[in-house]
């Protein structure tokens, strides 16, 4: 079972976050201020952090400088209340993998800790993606189902590289917003959905099982029907 | 589906003849025309004393001659009336006797103009014979050779035809009068010449810190709070206007300082509250077994968690104003393609705008270069399509991007209702929206953002009808290429 380790020193978001991660079959140890996290972190086998930047004693970032100086690259989630992207970009810079805006939905956080468990697991240099029968050549840039090529703008083919490299895995509107179109904004409009209603037109049409599946109250899955 | 069109950039306009730029600039400094005014100045006060001095000098010494003069033409005077004609004439021929030297010039002549008496040979060429001053030449044989001098005198007619000419051998006086000339016009051309280098140095001095106050306020402008203008203890009216710029600039540093701790406080203190009452809203979701909620405490939870997030959307949408406008991330502008942001946001609306029956466009000039951040810039474009695509119903949305009198203009049109004249200012400020019911869905701050956004890029924003519809247009200073 994988380990994660929050550090987080408001009460109830840890306990939140303690249940939550639980109930998805994570185990969870929990520190409650920058010293307690560094030394727990530092002692490792842990999958993923999940850091709140404000902490008291040793701060959320000057915690991860300090964890990267000792070379230890647990990835770290960091979960700040600023969020401006000024902010994003220093957490980041600290050695931060992944941010997220309190408050978030559950689903977001969770999406986000699996893309993070799982970055180092996928090979990098595959130049061919695979689900079922979606074929993806990087190299190429084409797409076919079933042997059949399918015609993708170059929007929709980074969108679709993103959903099977995170194939199998939840993805929130939130991190195709961010992965694929760059933009650290919330629309407003239903502008993500409309993109992968097209994209499914295209890969999912005339064929008997369709692999993007929407996953209520969280976000798209790209996955091989069982 | 996405048209683009690229449009060719205009041909540069020649107009005939044009002052080249870098001295159109020069004339507008205002040391240039400090410097001029100086010059100015000093050269018509050194030409005024120098034309006074010319005047004291070489038109004395005329005055003196004929002043010598009318005292000898008195003399002879009364010698012609004490005795006669024979007496004036015996006294001229005294007179004239012996050699010229420095003395003056006689000649008596009579009715038919012959020579009766006098150190002159003949009655001088060319010289009318009206009585009064007159100029003429004499020719002089002092060295053996025959000269030229210039002379000057005067005519006095004696009744009987009879003429008197008294004059003055002036060549001395002429010569004097050309050294002072020359004398004068060096002078003058030196003092012109120190004139202009003092001017240019003065102004120079001068402005030099006038620039250096500039430079930094233009620093301070680009985010650089901290920068301050020298103060080179001089103590003089530059150093004191230093010293209070540098005061004003402490205090603005620290009125942006605390507003970010403000805005950073607020955030965190109110976030976390709306944290942990999200966060029990979903545990109660997650809850299992007895502790599960029924379909009906499901919906009503999902309903308060839609709530909290709008809540939190609004809150955000604020504190990105707030942040706009505080100029924070000065540092983080860099230059940009506006037509390749464009492109992007239009690519990103494209299919919600297909599906809700409108035909957006973009019109992009290449090579349309501003300095700005990339973020805050898409997501005031963004805010603006949305914009559109809620209130205008259908039709045309065309965004266009191309460079117009200096500067880069990006555009957004829209076939909607528009917005009265009346309220094109105040849809900017926050939480005014025109619609009276509300019942479109915002927040009344995308127009907000949309102001700070330009202000951080020091852009103008202006609300025009379309015709109908309307038209966003935001004036950003264009990068040259």
């Amino acid at each position: 079972m994988m380990k994660l380790l929050v550090v987080e020193d408001d009460r109830d978001t840890a306990l939140y976050l303690e249940k939550g991660l639980g109930e998805s079959g994570y185990t969870v140890d929990r520190a409650g201020d920058g010293r307690d996290g560094l030394f727990l972190a530092s002692s490792g086998g842990y999958g993923a952090i999940v850091l709140d930047r404000m902490l008291p004693g040793i701060d959320g970032l000057s915690m991860l400088s300090a964890l990267r100086a000792a070379d230890i690259h647990t990835p770290a989630l960091i979960l700040s209340a600023l969020g401006t992207v000024d902010d994003r970009v220093k957490g980041l810079r600290a050695g931060g993998d992944d941010y997220l805006v309190k408050p978030f939905a559950f689903s977001e956080l969770l999406a986000r800790i699996e893309a993070l468990l799982r970055r180092g697991a996928t090979a990098p240099a595959a130049t061919l993606l695979r689900v079922a029968d979606l074929e993806l050549d990087l190299l190429s840039r084409t797409v076919r189902r079933a042997g059949k090529p399918i015609e993708l703008l170059p929007r929709e083919f980074r969108l679709l590289e993103y959903l099977m490299r995170n194939a199998g895995h939840v993805v929130t509107r939130t991190m195709l917003l961010e992965q694929v179109w760059d933009y650290h904004f919330d629309p407003q409009t239903n502008v993500i959905d409309v993109h992968v209603s097209r994209l499914r037109q295209k890969i999912d049409r005339n064929f008997a099982r369709p692999l993007l599946q929407t996953v209520r109250g969280a976000g798209y899955c790209l996955r091989a029907p069982d | 589906m996405v048209t683009e069109k690229l449009l060719l950039p205009a041909p540069p306009i020649r107009s005939g003849r044009q002052f080249p730029a870098h001295l159109r600039r020069l004339v507008h400094t205002h040391a240039f025309r400090l410097a001029a005014l100086y010059f100015v100045v000093f050269a018509a006060s050194v030409l005024g004393v120098l034309f006074f001095v010319y005047w004291t000098s070489a038109d004395f010494v005329e005055r003196q001659t004929e002043a010598t003069l009318d005292a000898e033409i008195t003399g002879l005077a009364e010698q012609y009336a004490e005795r006669g004609l024979s007496g004036l004439v015996q006294i001229v021929a005294a007179r004239s006797a012996g050699d010229r030297g420095d003395a003056n010039l006689y000649l008596i002549t009579g009715p038919g103009g012959q020579p009766l008496a006098g150190n002159i040979a003949a009655w001088p060429s060319g010289v009318p014979a009206r009585p009064g001053w007159l100029s003429f030449t004499v020719a002089s044989d002092a060295s053996g050779r025959v000269a030229t001098e210039p002379a000057r005198g005067r005519l006095i007619i004696i009744p009987g035809g009879y003429r008197l000419l008294v004059g003055r051998d002036i060549s001395d006086a002429a010569a004097f009068r050309d050294r002072v000339k020359l004398t004068l016009l060096w002078s003058g051309l030196v003092a012109l010449g120190v004139g202009l280098a003092g001017g240019t140095a003065m102004s120079r001095n001068l402005l030099r810190r006038v620039e250096l106050v500039n430079r930094t306020s233009e620093r301070v402008m680009a985010g650089n709070l901290s920068d301050r203008v020298p103060v080179e203890g001089t103590s003089d009216e530059f150093d004191q206007l230093a010293i209070n710029l540098n005061r004003m600039l402490d205090q603005i540093e620290r009125l942006m300082t605390a507003m970010r701790e403000v805005t950073d406080d607020v955030a965190h203190d109110l976030k976390t509250p709306l944290s942990r009452l999200r966060a029990r809203l979903e545990l109660a979701l997650l809850g299992s077994g007895a502790a599960a909620a029924t379909p009906a405490q499901s919906e009503a939870i999902r309903g308060a968690i839609d709530e909290a997030d709008r809540l939190l959307a609004t809150f955000n949408a604020l504190l990105g104003i707030a942040a706009a406008e505080a100029g924070a991330g000065r540092d983080r502008t860099e230059p940009l393609d506006l037509a390749e942001i464009a492109r992007s946001a239009v690519e990103f609306y494209e299919p919600v705008a297909e599906e809700q029956g409108f035909e957006l466009s973009l019109a992009a000039e290449p090579a349309v270069r501003i300095r700005g951040d990339r973020h805050l810039l898409s997501q005031a474009l963004a805010n603006l399509i949305d914009n559109a695509l809620k209130y205008a119903g259908g039709g045309d949305v065309q965004v266009g991007v191309f460079a117009a009198d200096g500067h880069a203009v990006l555009e957004i049109a829209d076939r909607g209702p528009g917005i009265p004249e009346a309220d094109r200012e105040s849809v900017f400020d926050r939480f005014v929206r025109l619609e009276p019911s509300r019942s479109t869905p915002g927040n009344g701050l995308g127009l907000s953002l949309v102001r700070a956004v330009a202000r951080r890029h020091d852009a103008a924003v202006s609300l025009a009808d379309n015709r109908p519809g309307l038209r966003v247009r935001l004036d950003f200073p264009l990068l040259p290429a």
